[in-house]
């Protein structure tokens, strides 16, 4: 009992700071969705009776389902390489990964801005072959904001999978080995499996960071490509729609809690190690 | 174990590292460029972007206030995260599950959620200026890293030592500092700049908190990209850079960077 209130103290001052500072704001934020318009689901229905809302609800989902989707599939097929590889290569790899990830978000999506640009390198390139036609407009199109958003999310998801890889339990492969097993085999019915897991935490991760994601739509898509995150900008800061900016707000709490909480289930359920 | 890999995988794996270094690698030429205009590869190299960098009162004053901003949340946070991470690990069993989860919400809740949020609730409801509205936000961003790596330290930490010194007679205080902090000193060390970094590139959350008068380099960078064309933002881009490869070498000797990898 005394241990536990000693312990209360010391947590006191950042559970304050999460409670005051971010659950009773944000919840606030949400609570103002069913108060704000006429009836408790009116905001809702204004959203979702808007052709333009849905498109860039719509768009959202698409761009971060594309992403999830090629930066699973790089990640993986990337971090089994790194997995594999002799002790030196492989720290060697992992630094090259953290590397992008610590560089902020502006300037990995700035980065393509100079390639995708109408006067950027890929456009000088092709005028310079000579391809008919070129320059052509690549910025602001969905193409461009799902190669920078895919950009951004590949390093996190190899760091993720490696780690999982190395959790896997070298006796484990190494008994599928002495079975008989071909290496082909081992991956498919050892390997994936267990990998399982660490996919979908990756993928939720990926999923979620490209769903409320500004920088990168701002910079690739601008208004033509306009995704939740710039749109709950541009409803707060430049329309001062604030009945607007809080229902796209609950909106994005929902859909990443949503998958957060269910794709975590759904990891636990698939984990062979735990049934 | 040591499989051969596939040579083809292997080659996927080699343009993955491309596609990854490359647009950075375009950064850094483009940053050296001679020429008026961003362009890749550099016409005649130039270290004159960078000097139009600190030329700009608008990025020297928005570096500034990033640097105080980043330093001052991430102390804030270290200094309730330590004695956080610190009661989730030794009283793990007198308090409650849900206490650890309440520490994953910064993560979980969209950043920029959690900007707009701010701004509505703490500076207008509530009529905090924006520096400390700005601070906030920031030290929620990063309270999560200061937890999960200081918890991820004290795991391997042996408590019956802590014990030991207190039976002796040591005050439970003195012996925080003098046997509880050294042995996780990696941690901490880690915790600081890994938090100080995300801090320095955050968007979501200074965009709404940052008014006029006051912005952050990144919000900075945004504004000026919409309206200029030119090498500047090449030139801040490698600074950032040049933060992030001091950042990797501290994590490097404290933690290792594998640990990143977890």
């Amino acid at each position: 009992m005394v241990h536990g209130l000693k312990g209360w103290m010391m947590a006191a001052p950042a559970t304050a700071l999460v409670v005051l500072c971010l659950v009773l704001p944000v919840s606030a934020t949400i609570a103002a969705t069913f108060y704000a318009g006429g009836g408790p689901f009116d905001l809702y229905a204004a959203f979702l009776s808007s052709g333009f809302r849905r498109t860039v609800l719509w768009r959202t989902l698409e761009i971060s389902l594309i992403t999830t989707v090629l930066s699973l599939v790089i990640g993986f097929l990337t971090a089994y390489v790194v997995s594999r590889a002799p002790p030196r290569w492989r720290s060697a790899l992992i630094i090259l990964a953290v590397f992008p990830l610590l560089t902020g978000v502006v300037v990995r999506s700035f980065a393509w801005l100079i390639i995708l640009g109408r006067n950027g390198i890929m456009n000088n390139l092709l005028v310079w072959i000579g391809v008919d036609g070129a320059p052509f407009t690549m910025v602001y199109t969905q193409g461009s904001v799902i190669v920078a958003m895919v950009y951004l999310f590949v390093p996190l998801m190899i760091l993720t999978i490696v780690g999982v890889l190395e959790n896997i339990p070298d006796d484990v492969i190494e008994a599928a080995q002495s079975l008989g097993a071909t290496p082909v085999q081992t991956f498919r019915q050892v390997i994936f499996p267990l990998a399982v897991p660490g996919l979908i935490v990756g993928s939720v991760l990926v999923f979620t960071g490209s769903f409320t994601s500004f920088a990168t739509p701002q910079l690739l898509g601008g208004d033509q490509q306009m995704m939740m995150g710039t749109f709950l900008y541009q409803r707060a800061m430049v329309a001062f729609d604030w009945d607007g900016a809080v229902t796209v707000s609950a909106i994005m709490v929902a859909v990443t809690l949503a998958v957060v909480i269910g794709m975590t289930r759904i990891a636990k359920r698939l984990n062979p190690m735990t049934t | 174990m040591t499989d051969r890999l596939h040579p083809a995988l292997i080659a996927f794996a080699v343009l993955v590292y491309f596609f990854l270094m490359g647009p950075l690698v375009i950064v850094i030429g483009a940053a050296l460029s001679d020429t008026g205009y961003l362009t890749f590869p550099p016409q005649g190299l130039t270290l004159h972007w960078f000097e139009r960098i600190f030329e700009m009162s608008a990025f020297r004053r928005t570096m500034v206030t990033s640097f105080q901003v980043a330093t001052v949340s991430t102390c804030c946070a270290l200094l309730i995260g330590i004695p956080t991470a610190y009661a989730l690990n030794r009283y793990r069993v007198q308090l409650p599950g849900w206490l650890s989860t309440l520490f994953v919400l910064p993560v979980l809740i969209p950043e920029i959620v959690l900007g707009f949020s701010l701004l509505r609730s703490i500076q207008v409801g509530v009529g905090l200026p924006v520096v400390s509205t700005l601070i906030i936000g920031h030290t929620l961003l990063v309270l999560p890293y200061a937890v999960r790596v200081i918890s991820a330290s004290l795991a391997s930490f042996d408590f019956s030592i802590e014990e030991a010194a207190v039976s002796l007679g040591s005050p439970p205080i003195k012996t925080f500092f003098t046997i509880v902090l050294p042995n996780v000193r990696a941690g901490v060390i880690a915790a600081f700049i890994l938090a100080f970094i995300t801090s320095i590139n955050d968007v979501s959350i200074s965009l709404f908190l940052t008014g006029p008068g006051i912005s952050t380099l990144p919000i900075q960078i945004l504004a000026h990209v919409e309206q200029f064309f030119d090498p500047v933002i090449a030139s801040v881009s490698v600074l950032l850079m040049v933060l992030t490869v001091i950042v990797m070498a501290v994590v490097e000797r404290t933690l290792g960077l594998t640990f990143l990898a977890k």
